[in-house]
């Protein structure tokens, strides 16, 4: 841009005399608490590079425009005192006392297309049924090993395989019944597979949550804007639980197993609970006697047929896993190897959300499935390949580098913002481990605005959509948005600081048409290096 | 029902009570204390000592604080942490018992408490509880009855809420019985004879401290006796804090858990409830006196804590087990 020329952003601009401010024309440029907003040569949900609103944010800029920075404050502590005082809160353990935060909410609402949300979903489906698929092969013929598409130590090396269960059958051969997959949009706004969450993901609580707290905001917003609902899912997850009941038993007793009141996610396992209308349980409120499992009730005993646990396989039954565990239930596996009790999601689905096994998924998908993968993978580097190895020893600095059993952020080298000593720490750990590594490009997420510290400003964003497999695969629409507080962080845990948004999926027929970003198949055009 | 919830349910709701309790009972005396005519250490030790000496709570508090004043008794009673029945613990502890049951009890129930224990823990709620106390205990006192009140109109009246009502009613027969307990206590001051001005002002805030002082001056117009006082907190039929409506209270809530007949009773508990209570439901105020006031009330104390533990052993008895084998 040469001096003196309108920057794009301002050509269609107008100033209105009786508002005292510019407004935009149709198609509608950054305006209002926007006008300095910028996109920030990262691809941006709302803006296109050239400030210009995408059409699907059209509505929701007008709105957020005419508001005052006051406005966005006050409403802000509305949702923040909300939070509190209902409790959804994690604790913090500082000194002897627990201190109890809310996750951080931003205001400014993640909007996905129709069409967008069409493509994810497909991908979604087919990326499930074929991690379903990898579990009952895995722990039968293990077909995909002997045919050399995965290798021998990638399956039976996995630190969360169950060997014990080889040959053993679940109810409807469904291993993964809840799946929290994190997405990730890269600079030209092609959705990517992060990681496959297969054992106990959570935050689907703060999904839901954080839709009432909109509506209670900004009731105006949702009449207008046709957005899809959301709160159908607890009682799509108990379709799921039941679906999976013993003996198909039409009015099974299903039940929430929690680690407790101190686990951090306690506030989900009790709104989980609460929705569904059945009992949440600790292990000690259950018995095994004759491989059933009973609750301990007031009228004495009474048996469940399915649980959804929300404890790590390794904490279920100190008899089998570790025998240090005072969360699980003694007898709990036996029960479940007899065919008496189901679990959700099922014993053993570790191995297919290990960071290893996630390099194979699109070969996965190819081999089940014989269909290319609708949405692929963030490119990897698996350290026991001794190419990529190779690669990311020498290109450390520029790579996450990622233990493969690790989660929540934790056990993760970000390259260009390591030291020297971190860097080879890493390296000497993944010479040590090749089996236990992965490494990624630095990617640049999409960016979304959000309200930080009085002002509108862009911040790194990823979406976890639940995904349900029970008699059919379903997705509510949307999922969970976490969003970077910090300025220019790329780490969006809960864990280390991130907060979320409302994320909506809006109706075709309310939908302005909208230019589809490219969706590109291939890995190597849909990740950058930083 | 879970015996865990149940149990949960039952303590929630006593700590509440508890709460409630001490804050009429600190309220009144304060207020009673702004009535000492020239208070010296004395007095005021003399003023404070029987309110500790009802609760049982004497020994934990002479390990905390040198002397008996109404600033060390107030705020050992209201935010001493290491205090078990103080109410901010009461609080704390009904609303982690509320935590475990979340999914039981209503939202509104949930909420509202929480933003009670939020507020105590607040140096807002430490402002008003220098500054205007008398408020500040009519927060608490409001904070439990707008409880009572939202469980009962948005809880089912099942298994869970009779399980909250036993608990109520017992530990507000316990409450009732420890007030009276407090005169019993105090020792009148030199010179002042049974049924002088002094006396009658602590009989009055007897009364008082169960709210009952309105109730009670419109059956007894304008007569306040010991004998009348007693009569009315224990025996009174129809007032929601005397002994014998509260324990009525809690034998039928124990019998809806039972849910058995009028006639047998086939469960421990609901045998004992049922014997305690015919035992008030035939009692006169001179059967009473006559095995002496303080005996009767000690009596019915540890009649109440033979059947709350009957009824954890009969329902929650897996609780016991495993922390046993913990």
């Amino acid at each position: 841009m040469s001096a003196g020329e309108v920057p794009a952003f301002l050509r269609n601009w107008q100033f209105d005399l009786a508002l005292g401010r510019a407004v935009g024309t149709f198609p509608a440029y950054m305006q209002g608490m926007f006008t300095d907003y910028e996109v920030g040569g990262f691809f941006d949900e709302m803006f296109d590079s050239a400030g210009k609103v995408r059409p699907h944010y059209a509505k929701l800029l007008e709105r957020f425009s005419d508001m005052e920075p006051a406005e966005l404050e006050r409403k802000n502590a509305l949702a923040a005192s909300s939070y509190l005082s209902q409790g959804i809160t994690f604790t913090v353990y500082s000194g002897d006392e627990g201190t109890e935060r809310i996750f951080p909410f931003d205001l400014i609402p993640r909007i996905v297309a129709a069409k967008e949300w069409e493509h994810v979903e497909r991908g979604l489906v087919q990326r499930l049924t074929a991690l379903n698929m990898f579990l009952h092969d895995v722990y039968h013929d293990q077909r995909i090993v002997k045919e050399g598409i995965v290798p021998d130590y990638i399956v039976n090396g996995a630190k969360h395989f169950r060997p014990e269960f080889m040959g053993f059958d679940v109810p409807k051969d469904i291993y993964i019944h809840v799946c929290g997959t994190d997405l990730i949009r890269d600079d030209k706004g092609n959705y990517l597979v992060l990681e496959d969450n297969g054992r106990c993901p959570s935050g689907v609580s703060y999904l839901l949550e954080n839709r009432q707290a909109m509506k209670r905001v900004f009731p105006g917003l949702f009449a207008k804007h046709g957005v899809r609902p959301v709160d159908r899912y607890p009682q799509e997850l108990l379709a799921v639980l039941r679906h999976i009941a013993p003996n198909d038993n039409p009015d099974p007793t299903v039940a929430v197993l929690t680690p407790g009141i101190y686990n951090s996610a306690y506030f989900e396992h009790s709104f989980l609970a609460r929705e569904m209308g059945i009992e949440i349980v600790t292990g000690a409120d259950l018995v095994v006697q004759n491989q059933r499992v009973y609750m301990k009730t007031t009228k004495g005993l009474k048996q469940v047929d399915v649980i959804y646990r929300r404890i790590d396989d390794d904490f279920l039954d100190p008899l089998v896993f570790r025998k240090d565990s005072v969360l699980g239930v003694p007898g709990l596996v036996e029960a479940y190897r007899a065919g008496n009790v189901a679990l959700a999601n099922s014993i053993g689905t570790g191995v297919a959300d290990d960071k290893a096994t996630y390099y194979y998924v699109p070969a996965m998908i190819k081999f089940y499935l014989g269909e290319e993968p609708i949405l692929p993978n963030v490119q990897t580097f698996l350290s026991a390949v001794e190419s990529d190895r190779k690669y990311i020893l020498e290109n450390m600095e520029n790579l996450v580098v990622k233990s493969a059993n690790e989660s929540g952020g934790y056990g993760m080298l970000i390259g260009p913002h390591a030291t020297k000593e971190q860097v080879e720490k890493f390296r000497q750990a993944v010479i040590a481990d090749p089996r236990g590594y992965v490494a990624q490009p630095v990617i640049s997420l999409s960016r979304s605005p959000s309200f930080c510290e009085g002002n509108i400003e862009g911040r790194h964003i990823d979406l976890r959509p639940y995904v349900l497999c029970g008699e059919k695969i379903s997705i509510v629409p949307g999922g969970l948005t976490r969003v970077a507080m910090k300025k220019g962080s790329l780490v969006v845990n809960s864990s280390q600081g991130g907060g979320s948004k409302d994320t909506w999926v809006l109706d075709e027929e309310d939908e302005p048409s909208v230019a589809e970003p490219s969706q590109s198949q291939t890995q190597s055009s849909s990740s950058t290096l930083a | 029902m879970l015996s865990r919830v149940a149990d949960s349910c039952y303590w929630l709701s006593r700590y509440i009570e508890r709460a409630e309790t001490n804050a009429r009972l600190l309220n009144v005396n304060m207020n009673l204390m702004l009535d000492l005519e020239d208070a010296d250490k004395d007095s005021v030790r003399q003023h404070w000592q029987p309110v500790l000496a009802s609760l049982e709570d004497q020994e934990l508090f002479s390990t905390l604080y040198d002397h008996i004043d109404a600033e060390s008794v107030m705020e050992f009673m209201t935010f001493e942490k290491k205090n078990p029945n103080s109410i901010i613990s009461s609080i704390s502890a009904a609303r982690e018992n509320a935590r475990t049951v979340r999914e039981q009890i209503s939202s509104e129930m949930w909420e509202h408490l929480n933003k009670l224990y939020l507020y105590l823990r607040t140096e807002h709620a430490r402002s008003d509880y220098r500054q205007t106390p008398h408020d500040f205990y009519r927060s608490i006192i409001d904070g439990s009855h707008l409880f009572q009140g939202i469980t009962d109109a948005t809880m089912t009246h099942g298994e869970g809420w009779d399980f909250l009502q036993a608990g109520k009613y017992l530990e507000r027969a316990d409450s009732t019985s420890r007030v009276l307990d407090v005169k019993y206590h105090i020792l009148l001051p030199r010179g002042e004879s049974v049924g002088g001005n002094v006396d009658l002002t602590q009989w009055m805030a007897v009364l008082k401290s169960c709210s009952a002082l309105e109730a009670y001056l419109k059956i007894r117009i304008g007569h306040v006796t010991a004998w009348d006082v007693a009569e009315f907190l224990i025996l009174h039929p129809t007032f929601p804090r005397s002994i014998r409506f509260s324990v009525d209270h809690m034998d039928r809530a124990i019998r809806r858990i039972a849910g058995s007949s009028a006639s047998g009773f086939p469960c421990e508990a609901e045998r004992l409830s049922g014997l305690l209570r015919a035992s008030v439901d035939y009692a006169t105020i001179e059967s009473v006196f006559e095995v002496g006031l303080h005996q009767y009330l000690d009596r019915t104390q540890l009649r109440l804590i033979e059947i709350a533990a009957t009824l954890s052993k009969t329902y929650c008895e897996w609780l016991d087990e495993t922390a046993s084998a913990a």
